[in-house]
């Protein structure tokens, strides 16, 4: 590779990582601990102590996106609640129970599927740029571009990206896209709008924060004093209100840092534009350079 | 000097009942890798959603980059440091390296869900990612490594091309080629050398910032701020004490006796090194008080142990014993302990401490994984024993020294 091609692989590569994380970094450090987001960010409050259980989600998501499924009807079978399941390429969204700590009441259950962080791991571990934050909030996963490593799965603190492994030819990554497509139709996402409670709420990412505030602020007692979602990994574009401590709900505990914060530091420290391979490169031409007249020195010495 | 030769193929008959069995594993390991390609990775392996990455990628990407570390380590000491003594050891470690990231890259290939868009990240970019920074500088290395043994190549066939049939007439034009190649290369030939050693650096220790995003998935033991500097220092440690263990494996494969003037000199400089990774993964422990984990006794804390007592100070107190340094079975032992070590550090980093938070059961490599990671290292031996016949690569000991031309290169 001569030098002239090499230096223009550098530049391209520093101009489109300034591209991709600049902006957004920037405004993190402007905001504090806060979250660069569009005002077009949308998101979901789900409301754990409203939710029945009756997957009627799940049924909505996978009509939505053209999956298999049983009918209506069989969504009531309460069984399935034994076990916990995590989203597939079967459904993007699954409900789990858990028992209620306040003994007699009614058990909970939590509705899973991609949290759309503001500052995606996924987003930013991907080898290829398959995954982008779109500005309606969603995290979405472009199949041409994908060569199915499956580090965007290593990455997800929320551990929701799957693979279908049973596939030997385009092999996909499944996760929740926040029906996008829907959304840029006008219409609400598919989970939302079949609740027949009204345990989710989709709306403008910051008004859901108030919203749950408010709710906490009308019910005393109701609630536990956390929003989850609010500030973990930077924050998400679900989030979450419930009765008791979200650990008990399996959620994982997780900081306020966004999670691709620590290594994209680090790879952008070790490649500050290109300053520390190309001091290295020079550093070891020196070195190579003095060894090798000192040697031709020595050698004419001994003539 | 020293009564070494230059370099020449090896004349010995290819099969031994040794390299019989070697291929036997290699043939099992290419049946289950067809399977793979034909049936998909669920059909093979025990990955899953919780588990995404196995051996496939912890061991024969992870450790087989750190083991090719012989490559770039013996390049800065051979050419930059132009220490002219060891210069018989460039070649064989040139030669691991370029079949250790061939085969790096197969294994990767491998384990790709969409392996025939392996290209997509030449065109595809995402600057943050550092598998994209491990990936582009393990492409370039590896296009590296082939130019740095194509005067190998050059020195083999100038004079000597001699194709069947039709094909005599491209020898002529070959033959020019070759030694238009060989005298270009020659002028250019640093340019490639500090190259592959900036990106080995770069690539080494990007490898261990890979992990750095899994964040609390990975044990607190070994997840650190630091991982990418760790798994730099370590590959530089494990760089020398690979190319004693080839050295001395391949002089017993050989019949030859192993070059224990030059192996000795190797392994004196093996200690301080191991010595400055040490201190960075124990103050690193210090500093983080990641120490607390390892009170208790589980999985972790045993692993995290063995990996440090056994692999790390164990060696490093053989390598700076004088006397272990200059007795063969010493240097061997304690070489293979490195091995062992960088072998415990690269499991346990990508496979023991990776706790996901909703695994149902943990991930134990299947049969199919196994054979193929062996059959990969039965591939590379049985190559590596294949190229040492076709190309000048090892050096004989006694007889004559005429100078060849490489002054880069420096083969005397």
């Amino acid at each position: 590779m001569s030098k002239q091609s090499r230096r223009d692989f550098l530049k391209t590569t520093a101009i489109a990582t300034t591209a991709i994380t600049g902006l957004a970094s920037k405004k993190t450090k402007a905001e504090g601990r806060g979250v660069y987001l569009p005002d077009k960010a949308m998101g979901v409050l789900v409301d754990t102590t409203v939710c029945i259980g009756c997957r009627r989600c799940e049924w909505a998501c996978k009509t939505a996106h053209d999956m298999p499924t049983p009918p209506l009807e069989n969504y009531d079978d309460r069984t399935v609640y034994e076990n916990m399941r995590r989203p597939d390429y079967t459904s993007y969204t699954v409900v789990n129970e858990y028992e209620n700590d306040d003994t007699g009441k009614f058990p909970i259950d939590v509705k899973v599927q991609c949290m759309h962080c503001n500052q995606p791991a996924c987003v930013s571990a991907c080898i290829v740029g398959a995954f982008s934050k779109l500005e309606n909030g969603a995290v979405v996963w472009d199949e041409s571009k994908c060569i199915g490593c499956r580090y965007c799965m290593v990455a997800c603190p929320f551990q929701i990206p799957a693979f279908e492994y049973q596939k030997a030819i385009q092999p996909r990554i499944t996760k929740c896209d926040f029906c996008s497509a829907r959304q840029a139709e006008g219409k609400l996402p598919a989970c939302v709008e079949i609740c027949p409670v009204e345990a989710l709420t989709f709306g403008k990412r910051e008004d859901l924060i108030q919203v749950a505030k408010e709710k906490m602020r009308l019910y005393p007692g109701r609630y536990v004093d956390h929003i989850y979602g609010e500030f973990e990994v930077g924050g998400t574009s679900w989030m979450y209100l419930a009765s008791q401590d979200f650990s008990k709900l399996a959620f994982p505990k997780l900081q306020r840092d966004p999670a691709p914060g620590v290594s994209e530091s680090i790879q952008h420290g070790l490649f500050a534009y290109f300053v520390p391979p190309i001091a290295l490169y020079a550093l070891l031409g020196g070195v190579m350079w003095l060894n090798k007249n000192k040697k031709s020195e020595s050698e004419e010495e001994q003539l | 000097m020293n009564g070494y030769t230059k370099p020449q193929p090896i004349t010995k008959k290819f099969f031994t009942p040794g390299v019989i069995i070697i291929s036997t594993v290699a043939l099992i390991g290419f049946a289950v890798l067809l399977a793979r390609y034909i049936f998909g990775l669920g059909a093979i392996t025990n990955l899953s959603n919780q588990y995404p990455w196995g051996i496939w990628i912890g061991l024969d990407v992870a450790l087989g980059v750190a083991l090719a570390a012989g490559g770039f380590t013996t390049a800065a000491l051979g050419h930059i440091m132009h220490r002219e003594k060891f210069h018989a050891i460039i070649r064989p470690a040139l030669l691991t390296a370029l079949l250790g990231y061939t085969f790096v890259a197969l294994s990767v290939a491998t384990d790709l869900g969409r392996w025939y868009y392996i290209w997509h990240p030449l065109i595809f970019w995402n600057g943050n990612s550092a598998l994209f920074e491990v990936g582009m500088c393990v492409m370039i290395y590896l296009a590296v490594l082939y130019i740095e043994f194509l005067p190998i190549v050059c020195e083999r066939f100038i004079g000597r091309i001699n194709l069947p049939g039709i094909l005599h007439l491209l020898n002529k034009p070959l033959d020019k080629l070759l030694r238009i190649l060989d005298r270009a290369l020659d002028k250019t030939m640093f340019i490639f050398i500090i190259a592959g050693v900036v990106l080995s650096c770069l690539h080494q220790s990007s490898l261990g910032t890979l992990m750095v995003i899994a964040g609390p998935k990975m044990h607190p033991l070994w997840q650190t701020p630091v991982l990418p500097l760790l798994f730099l220092l370590s590959a530089i440690s494990v760089g020398f004490p690979m190319v004693i263990f080839e050295s001395m494996i391949s002089s017993k494969s050989f019949g030859l006796k192993p070059e224990m003037d030059i192996l000795t000199d190797l392994a004196r400089m093996v200690g301080p090194i191991l010595f400055i990774y040490l201190a960075f993964k124990i103050g690193d422990m210090v500093i983080r008080r990641s120490f607390v984990y390892l009170y208790e006794i589980n999985t972790a804390s045993v692993m995290f142990t063995i990996e440090l007592v056994v692999g790390v100070i164990v060696p490093l107190r053989m390598f700076l014993s004088p006397k272990v340094v200059k007795s063969p079975a010493g240097i061997f032992i304690a070489s293979c302990l490195v091995i062992f070590g960088v072998f415990m550090n690269r499991l346990n980093n990508f496979i023991v401490a990776y706790n996901p938070p909703y695994s149902f059961h943990p991930y134990i490599p299947s049969l199919g994984e196994i054979a193929v990671t062996i059959g990969f290292i039965a591939m590379e031996v049985l190559l590596y024993r294949a190229a040492v016949m076709i190309f000048p690569v090892i050096e004989l000991p006694n007889g004559a020294a005429p100078k060849t031309k490489y002054a880069i290169k420096g083969v005397k």
